[in-house]
């Protein structure tokens, strides 16, 4: 290709002329093809990829993104019930100016000397969850909830040296699979089944499940058909009797409503911190945290960084430090735990300010009203004829699932649909089981009464 | 007739003499906020936004009332403009790509992420969408996707791409499942037990494959700073599962011989995989698909611009050939006559790596890119990405100390390995105190990778991005540093001292007595705070406590 007659991109400053031939002149070649001499011919490409041609001028670029943008309809211009792991909360205003702010977005991997805020930004997001959780050690975030539950299980055998875990089966069915995945050939699985007439996990289930190699037990609360696990302390304890880590997997904004998993006896906290402040993104803002109390034998078995307070050489001046550092890949490539690499900080960072912002009155006030909303959303939809809500007298929490005894939710969101409603997803697309007749439905502070209202007379309409 | 004086009046200093150029060097100091703890800025009442409320007597009588929490949860209450202004100060104590020459993370690739890129993967019709959505109103995105797969298809010369994968890691470890999975269906899983990496391979090569549960083998370099092609032949056997290898690694020297190591691990039945995180010097140039190999990833936030954003989010993307691409990952898009679609899954695809379809707004912006730079930017991109390379490499050459090992007198690719041996021996200054001194010329610097097989090392990788003039200014303050570092070693001992923080005490705060991992942590083990006791697990007296490796630093 003759680089003479390649137009300067913005963003390629030194493909103008002048320039390119004062750098070639430095370095003594007449070419920039000598650079590639190293590579063998037959390794070559001898044509130009096979791309659309270049939308240089931003005003092109963005004419160009707007028209394919504008065939999504997003959930601001239905109604939308959808849950299922990506959950629709709102993003305060803030949360998005400081994701978005240059110095943070451009960052990466600086120390301290760079990156000072960098380091405390993500320090005060794991001590805010810290807060939240009531525990001690709070991980700098891993990629999302599944990843984090995955390493949750094999932290659990590593610290008791036990091979199996019981795993409740309320999870959606990529989390299962991920799960399944890594653990394969270093533990094995027990899965435990919530009881149909509850959606939840027994005690008596777990019970029959345990045995002197039962590294944890792992719950999921509130799970996949939005019910709060009642059992869980009285699993708790029953673990801890037989020397097994209670692993729970939690939405760390449920805790704006239900006691924190750890003061109930959780060794262990997973999930993902998408509903704080990070938005939807067609499911692509996760990150997952890992939590523990401060005990040795938990903490050498994180594999993620861990932000600490050090001392700096002025007296009284606080900075930050990597703890326990040596556990990582990075510092032991096989040797160390798991990996860790780029995951979701900004994301971490994000979540820390949503929970800044909303306080200890926000969140409280955010538990209530989602409670509220989605007890009166069950209450509603039970009203409907052709609609069974399911585990009723079970607690709830933002999700529930109903029936559409004869129909299959898959038609019947296709009626909404029609309706300008995105109703809840069919139990076998989210759990990856569970009858077609059967769809879980998620309402947040975004649903108005008169939301709810809409979607009951809407199934009326569809179910008559 | 009134007479006016015309002499000047010196009512103020006339402006210096201005030279026509700046210097390169800058007078720099970073912001120095003093910032407090946000926890230090709490005040009873104080409240960062309102949310809607509901009465949560509604909840009496129902299952829910039992379960509410009996006290609101421990945060700060901190005003709105409060929140912001500190974290905006944390902000400017943070020295992003956008503000720095950012070439000193060599291997990452800190090039420029396009601003307009942020109102795409920020738009409303982005952000405010479902991943369950029924795919009728989500054209868009789709489409996205699925011209995005077919571009890396084409760049990597692979028949298929996932874009599932979170990060580059996340990616490794994809490709380790799918190297596991086809084994497995050959029966051959349980023989075939053994990875081959490198040592100037990224750390993950070797870790997500020992997590998996295999055995791993490190290639050290030979003389000419390759991977040795001797040593990989007397370690391959039926029991090789995979070579998991980088071209060029983190030397910048391309390896001509590649294909000799494709084909001996072929030979014995092994898949190769191309670790092409960074591919930023070879776009248009070479492929994975001519170098005979079966997989690869690309790092989105790497060679494709999206942001790195303090360590994600971030993505990768999987290449496959079409024999392994039934063990993708993830759902791909389909172009049918009703438009755009999630394929029906393969049977044998390994298990979703996260959530949903991936980072999208990643995936936006890495598609916004490669539209806006075209085949032909895409190679111009690689063409300077390398031109800068060198012409660091023939400045930094003439700096007394530092040495660029391996392939003397030979061109690099997209990045080079320095080492400060030379200096460190002459003066006792270490590559890390060189780190810390840049620091305060607003430049930031990395070393390497551990282990350090190059001593004392420097990673530059110039990218695209950046003007000849922002080169020169951190070839000078490397310089600069370097001549501090002779005529007074003492200085940089200590430094920096025009950081927004002194330097950290790395080994205060490591022991388990010591350390303080968060906020709370602190409170109770330097305040005296007590937190009620709760259930928790209690190891057997018996159960042995991990022994723990000798400490590490991240520099």
């Amino acid at each position: 290709m003759d680089q003479g007659t390649m137009p300067v991109h913005p963003y390629v400053p030194n493909s103008a002329p002048a320039t390119k031939q004062a750098m070639l002149d430095t370095i003594g070649v007449a070419s920039i093809d000598e650079f590639f001499e190293s590579i063998p011919d037959e390794l070559r490409m001898k044509r130009p990829l096979d791309l659309p041609p270049a939308l240089s001028a931003e005003s092109q670029l963005q004419r160009h993104m707007s028209g394919l943008l504008a065939k999504n309809q997003p959930t601001t211009v239905a109604l939308s019930f959808l849950g299922s792991g990506c959950y629709p909360h709102h993003v305060p205003a803030v949360c998005d100016e400081i994701n978005q702010r240059a110095e943070f977005l451009t960052a990466y991997a600086g120390e301290p000397y760079e990156d000072h805020g960098k380091w405390q930004a993500l320090f005060e997001y794991t001590s805010l969850m810290a807060e939240l959780l009531e525990m001690d050690v709070v991980n700098v975030p891993t990629y999302d909830g599944y990843q984090a539950a995955a390493t949750a299980l094999r932290m659990a055998g590593r610290i008791t040296g036990r091979g199996r875990v019981i795993v409740a089966d309320t999870l959606a069915a990529g989390k299962r699979a991920k799960i399944q995945t890594f653990l394969a050939g270093a533990l094995d699985i027990d899965f435990v089944a919530p009881r149909p007439a509850t959606g939840r996990i027994h005690l008596e289930d777990v019970a029959a499940l345990l045995g002197e190699d039962t590294a944890a037990v792992f719950l999921e609360t509130p799970n996949m058909l939005g019910v709060i696990e009642g059992d869980a302390g009285a699993i708790a304890s029953l673990a801890h009797g037989n020397g097994s880590l209670l692993v729970c997997s939690t939405d760390p904004l449920s805790l704006s409503f239900t006691a924190s998993p750890a003061s109930w006896g959780a060794d262990i906290v997973c999930g993902d911190i998408q509903s704080l402040g990070l938005g939807m993104h067609f499911g692509g803002a996760h990150g997952g945290f890992i939590a523990t109390h401060d005990d040795e034998r938990f903490v050498f078995e994180f594999p993620s960084r861990l932000f600490g307070l050090a001392p700096t050489r002025v007296d009284g001046e606080l900075g930050f430090c990597d703890v326990a550092y040596e556990r990582t890949s990075l510092a032991m490539r096989e040797e160390g735990i798991e990996w860790v690499g780029t995951a979701a900080a900004l994301w971490g960072i994000t979540a820390g300010a949503y929970l800044a912002l909303m306080g200890p009155e926000g969140m409280r006030t955010l538990g209530d009203t989602i409670a509220v909303r989605t007890r009166q959303a069950m209450d509603a939809l039970a009203k409907v004829d052709g609609v069974e809500v399911l585990h009723t007298d079970s607690p709830h929490w933002r999700e529930f699932a109903v029936r559409f005894p004869g129909r299959s939710a898959a038609e019947v969101n296709a009626a909404l649909l029609e309706r300008g409603i995105y109703g809840g997803a069919a139990a076998p697309a989210v759990l990856g089981a569970g009858a077609d007749d059967t769809a879980i439905y998620c309402v947040t502070e975004l649903h108005s009464l008169g939301d709810i209202t809409l979607l009951a007379s809407a199934l009326e309409d569809i179910l008559s | 007739m009134t007479v006016i004086d015309t002499e000047p009046t010196a009512v103020a200093a006339p402006l210096p003499a201005l030279p026509v150029e700046k210097p390169l060097l800058r007078d720099y100091h970073a912001a120095r906020w003093d910032e407090p703890l946000i926890f230090q800025l709490s005040a009873e009442g104080h409240r960062g936004i309102d949310v809607p409320a509901e009465d949560p007597a509604a909840l009496e009588a129902t299952p829910e009332s039992v379960f509410r929490r009996s006290d609101a949860p421990g945060l700060p209450e901190i005003g709105q403009s409060q929140v912001l202004r500190h974290y905006l100060r944390l902000s400017q104590e943070t020295l992003g790509a956008d503000l720095n020459v950012d070439i000193g993370q060599g291997t990452c690739t800190m090039k420029y992420s396009p601003k307009v890129n942020e109102r795409f993967a920020g738009s409303g019709q982005s952000v405010h969408t479902h991943p369950l959505q029924d795919t009728s109103t989500m054209q868009g995105t789709l489409q996205i996707l699925h011209e995005l797969e077919s571009y890396l298809a084409e760049v990597s010369g692979m028949d298929a791409v996932s874009l599932q994968a979170g990060s580059g890691s996340a990616a490794i470890y994809g490709n380790v499942k799918i190297v596991q999975a086809f084994h497995e269906s050959r029966g051959e899983a349980e023989q075939r037990d053994e990875i081959i990496t490198t040592i100037f391979s990224h750390p993950s090569n070797a870790a997500t494959a020992k997590t998996a549960g295999y055995k791993v083998i490190t290639l050290y370099p030979d003389e000419n700073g390759f991977p040795d092609l001797d040593a990989l032949k007397a370690v391959i056997s039926d029991r090789t599962a995979a070579l998991f290898i980088t071209n060029p690694e983190d030397t910048g020297i391309f390896n001509p011989r590649i294909t000799e190591y494709v084909d001996a691990v072929h030979a014995v039945g092994g898949i190769c995989v191309y670790d092409q995180a960074n591919a930023n010097g070879l776009l248009g140039i070479a492929r994975a698909r001519e170098a005979g190999f079966d997989l690869c990833h690309f790092n989105l936030h790497k060679t494709f611009s999206t942001p790195h954003a303090c360590g994600g989010p971030a993505a990768g993307a999987i290449g496959a050939t079409n024999e392994l691409a039934p063990f993708l990952p993830g759902l791909r898009v389909e172009r049918t006559s009703e438009g755009y679609a999630w394929a029906k899954p393969s049977e044998s695809a390994t298990a979703d790596i996260r959530p949903f379809h991936g980072v999208i707004p990643n995936l936006i912006r890495a598609y916004t890119w490669i539209r806006s730079l075209g085949p032909e930017g895409l190679r111009q991109v690689s063409e300077i990405a390398v031109l800068n390379n060198n012409y660091v490499l023939a400045q930094l050459l003439k700096v007394d100390g530092v040495t660029a090992p391996y392939a003397a007198g030979q061109h690099r690719i997209e990045q080079v390995r320095y080492s400060w041996e030379k200096l460190a021996g002459e003066t006792g200054v270490s590559s890390s105190q060189i780190g810390a001194r840049m620091a305060d010329y607003g430049m930031h610097y990395w070393t390497s990778h551990h282990p350090y097989v190059v001593p004392e090392p420097l990673t530059l990788e110039p990218t695209e991005s950046y003007s000849k003039r922002e080169l020169d200014e951190y070839i000078e303050a490397l310089r600069h540093t370097a001549a501090e570092a002779r005529s007074n070693p003492a200085l940089l001992q200590e430094a920096p001292y025009r950081s927004s923080i002194h330097t950290v005490d790395v080994d205060a705060t490591t022991d388990p007595d010591t350390w303080a991992t968060s906020w709370r942590a602190y409170r109770r083990k330097y305040l005296g705070e007590e937190f009620a006791a709760v259930p928790r697990w209690q190891p057997a007296t018996d159960l042995p406590v991990r022994q723990r490796p000798p400490k590490a630093h991240h520099r």
